[in-house]
């Protein structure tokens, strides 16, 4: 009786365990199609919906070759647009001028890059972090206060600001995982709450003069602009925006590649990701995992904070964290929780983010990028959809480990019986 | 009487008894209100206006010095958290019956302590309460939907935006609130079926789905509102709003009359389904299998009842529910809509639902709560608050963290909630 159900509850485990999988374990294949058929959906939500496309669809009849062509038109223009946008100029006068338009992509990449580390990071170890909008509010408390009201030589100062930073969000983030190692909270509603907790409380900090108010101003809420021996450098010529956030990002990538895949922190993680009740019985304290794993996700968002209030240029607001939090999950869901997908999937939408000012311009809502990055990671998330809509095949169903038990250490016996 | 539950729910606590942490908790906010309510409070007068203009019976306006009222306040708080205490030590839960006064009283409390040398217009303050607070109640209803029946909806959110669009948009090109009304349900409705489908037949993880319900509703909404609406928004965006209708009588009552029954058809359809809902729930054969759904989908397969069946509806009716609460923001309260309007609100009902454990009635209240807050925050702003308007913004937030945290009672939801069910 007693055995039965432990193998009910292991089966029950490895189907829960199996959709997860699926969602994290990609294949580039199913990426790839998701990908498009995104763009594909965003394109007929493009021609539906644009002015001279409609005019022509009313004499269809007369003369549809009009009404193709202001389709094709409109598709072209608007994704031609984002792709001047976000990669390569090609109206552009001169070369330095062209590649501009990628470099923006790296720097509008960068923190969703280290944001969506942290919320990854979290999947791994089966949390699901949806409070990196007030880790990164709260971090950057910490971040404006060092870098407008403190004094200290060049670099050691981006140096301070950075940890600052990410103490500060992992703190934040460690308080989610002690109420749910204690209390058992849930952390998707307790993230929620701290949003607007830490959101409200730097706010207060960013109106109140003597805390983090600028110079002389009054009623909004605005803090000086970062000192300049705080401020994150450009990489280049003052030409391009593109600044060390890149540098950040890319070395963040590798330590999570490292912690990940290569640490024992990073294999504890992971253990409890996959069967805590696994890991709790081979001597993981499953309780101090999930405050660790809670923190060191907050503080990758840290790190998007201190890119965040370290450029900001004229003074940081409370806008200053630009949903990056809530894009970092769809960063994160494509990316498949993995170093490198990650980095991949926070560049895609980097350039959404870079493209969308020259959409509007050729007079296409940028907003229907927010429709086609939704729906991507909607498509990455459900498999199943995404196989029905091309026939892929289905993956092999893994059995419960009881089972391959039972058929590995069985089959000699079965053997010398039919000998 | 200690209880001991299965954990396995998204929203469960290992085990549960009557212990001293709500009283504990109610102690401390009593003593803070003695102290800086009461000892330390101004002195200056506080004016209560009670009574509108067309009530039946006229109760005189309460004129006190802020900090007498803070005292007396006080004491009525620190008897009602000795009446916990007694419950608490003689292992019994506390009634909730309690908490809701204690939390009113607080309330008095506290305003009086803001507004110490300025008036405090209560009818005002309570009809806007109810307005604000629709969205938010509506919205939990939805929730309570689908969470009773084992599927966490994190789009509501989602759900309420969507209401709120299509309930301005048609509203506006058929010139008839009503369709626009309809309209808002039946397109969050299908919003819903999204859900539905992908969670229970995909088996996708509804959390994650839920989410990018949110981004995709966000994302389609700010492209038709730049694209189209705000291309001609006397057209497209000008709906107007739900005409007044005095409830004869009732509308004449002393404090609330004004306030609860000189409203909006929105106002009095979520009178009506609330209750409805607690009926259908906990009254009816129906909701007895909805909830043997969420509880334990197994057991209600073995004695015939279709889970997938069963969730698929009821998602697919909360997202209805939603999508009113959504028509209650634009048609219902402001008229026209706006870029991403509902500000968070989804997920306001989200934790209202727990906060209100899964009962109709008192997460209606617990809504009330945070709509409450959001016309505390514009009434404070504009008489000089003697805290931070942040502070007082924040309050409703560490309340639910506190409840979620199991520090005021029991909060279990439905035990299967948010896990998927597979027919073998």
């Amino acid at each position: 009786m007693n055995n039965k159900k432990e193998v009910a509850v292991d089966a029950e485990q490895s189907t829960a365990n199996q959709v997860l999988r699926e969602i994290l374990t990609g294949s580039p294949v199913r990426t790839l199609l998701s990908i498009l058929v995104g763009f594909l959906v965003g394109a007929i939500f493009m021609v539906a919906f644009n002015p001279e496309v409609l005019n022509a669809m009313s004499y269809i009849f007369g003369r549809p070759a009009d009404a193709f062509a202001a389709m094709g038109k409109t598709i072209s223009d608007g994704y031609g647009a984002l792709f001047r946008g976000a990669i390569y100029n090609t109206q552009a006068s001169d070369f330095a001028t062209a590649i501009r338009p990628i470099t923006e992509t790296l720097r509008f990449a960068a923190p969703m890059i280290m944001a969506g580390l942290g919320i990854g990071l979290g999947f791994r170890v089966g949390l699901f972090n949806i409070g990196a909008v007030g880790q990164m509010a709260f971090a950057l408390i910490g971040v404006t206060y060092v870098s407008t009201r403190i004094e200290l030589p060049f670099i050691i100062h981006s140096l301070v600001a950075i940890i600052v930073a990410v103490v500060f969000a992992g703190a934040w983030g460690g308080i989610v995982g002690y109420l749910k190692a204690k209390t058992g909270a849930h952390e998707v509603i307790v993230t929620i709450m701290l949003n607007y907790v830490a959101l409200n409380l730097f706010t207060f900090f960013l109106r109140t003069p003597g805390l983090l108010l600028e110079e002389g101003g009054a009623g909004t809420p605005k803090s000086d602009p970062p000192a300049e021996t705080a401020a994150l450098p450009n990489l280049f010529t003052d030409e391009y925006r593109l600044h060390w956030g890149l540098v950040l990002a890319v070395a963040a990538t590798f330590f999570y590649w490292w912690l990940m895949e290569r640490s024992t922190i990073g294999y504890r993680f992971r253990m409890v990701g996959f069967n805590s009740s696994a890991a709790k019985a081979s001597g993981i304290r499953v309780e101090r995992t999930f405050v660790w794993a809670m923190a060191a996700s907050a503080a990758f968002a840290g790190l998007a904070a201190a890119n965040q209030g370290l450029t900001s240029v004229g003074g940081v607001t409370p806008s200053i964290h630009a949903n990056i939090g809530f894009d970092a999950i769809t960063v994160a869901l494509l990316g498949g929780s993995r170093a490198g997908g990650i980095f991949l999937a926070g560049l895609l939408f980097g350039a959404f983010k870079a493209g969308g000012p020259a959409m509007q311009v050729v007079g296409v809502a940028p907003e229907i990028l927010n429709v086609v990055q939704a729906l991507i990671v909607m498509f990455i998330a459900a498999p199943p959809l995404i196989r029905a809509l091309f026939r892929l095949p289905q993956p092999p169903k893994r059995k419960p480990i009881s089972e391959w038990v039972a058929a590995k250490f069985s089959k000699p016996a079965n053997k010398k019986v039919a000998k | 009487m200690s209880r001991i539950e299965v954990t396995s729910g998204m929203f469960s606590q290992v085990e549960r008894k009557p212990s001293l942490k709500a009283p504990i908790v109610m102690s401390f906010v009593a003593i803070v209100s003695l102290v800086f309510f009461g000892i330390l409070g101004p002195t200056s007068v506080v004016h209560f206006q009670i009574t509108e203009a067309n009530a039946l019976v006229s109760i005189p306006d309460l004129n006190l010095p802020s900090n007498s009222l803070g005292i007396w306040a006080s004491v009525v708080l620190l008897l009602l958290t000795a009446a916990s205490f007694w419950f608490g030590i003689a292992r019994k839960f506390v009634p909730r019956v309690l908490v809701i006064v204690f939390g009113l009283t607080a309330i008095v409390a506290l305003l009086g302590w803001i507004a110490a040398g300025a008036d405090v217009p209560v009818g005002f303050l309570l009809g806007n309460t109810l307005v604000l607070a629709l969205p938010i109640i509506l919205g939990g209803m939805g929730g309570i939907m689908s969470e009773r029946v084992g599927v966490v909806n994190i789009a509501i959110e989602g759900q309420l935006l969507t209401g709120a669009f299509v309930a301005s948009v048609v509203g506006s090109i058929t010139n008839n609130l009503w369709v626009g009304l309809i309209a808002a349900m039946i397109a969050a409705a299908l919003l819903s079926t999204v859900l539905a489908s992908l969670a229970i037949k995909y088996l996708v993880d509804q959390i994650i789905i839920g989410v990018l319900l949110n981004v995709l509703v966000i994302g389609v909404t700010n492209f038709l509102y730049s694209q189209v609406i705000s291309q001609d928004n006397a057209n497209l965006n000008f709906p107007g709003t739900f005409d007044r209708i005095p409830i004869p009588l009732l509308s004449q009552l002393p404090v609330i009359g004004d306030a609860f029954f000189n409203q909006g058809a929105t106002v009095y359809l979520t009178f009506l389904l609330v209750p409805a809902l607690w009926f259908i729930l906990f009254r009816t054969k129906l909701g007895l299998r909805a909830r043997a759904v969420g509880e334990h989908p197994l057991a209600a397969d073995t004695v015939g009842i279709n889970v997938a069946k069963t969730r698929f509806w009821w998602v697919t009716l909360g997202g209805a529910v939603a999508g009113l609460g959504g028509a209650a923001i634009t048609i219902g309260n402001v008229g026209a809509f706006g870029r991403e309007m509902t500000g968070g609100q989804g997920f306001i009902a989200l934790a209202v639902v727990i906060l209100g454990r899964w009962q109709p009635i008192y997460v209606s209240i617990s809504a009330l709560l945070f709509g409450f807050a959001i016309i505390l925050r514009i009434w404070a702003n504009q008489i000089n608050p003697v805290i931070p308007v942040d502070f007082i913004t924040m309050v409703p937030y560490l309340v639910t963290l506190i409840a979620v945290a199991g520090f005021a009672g029991r909060v279990r939801g439905p035990a299967a909630s948010g896990k998927p069910y597979e027919k073998n």
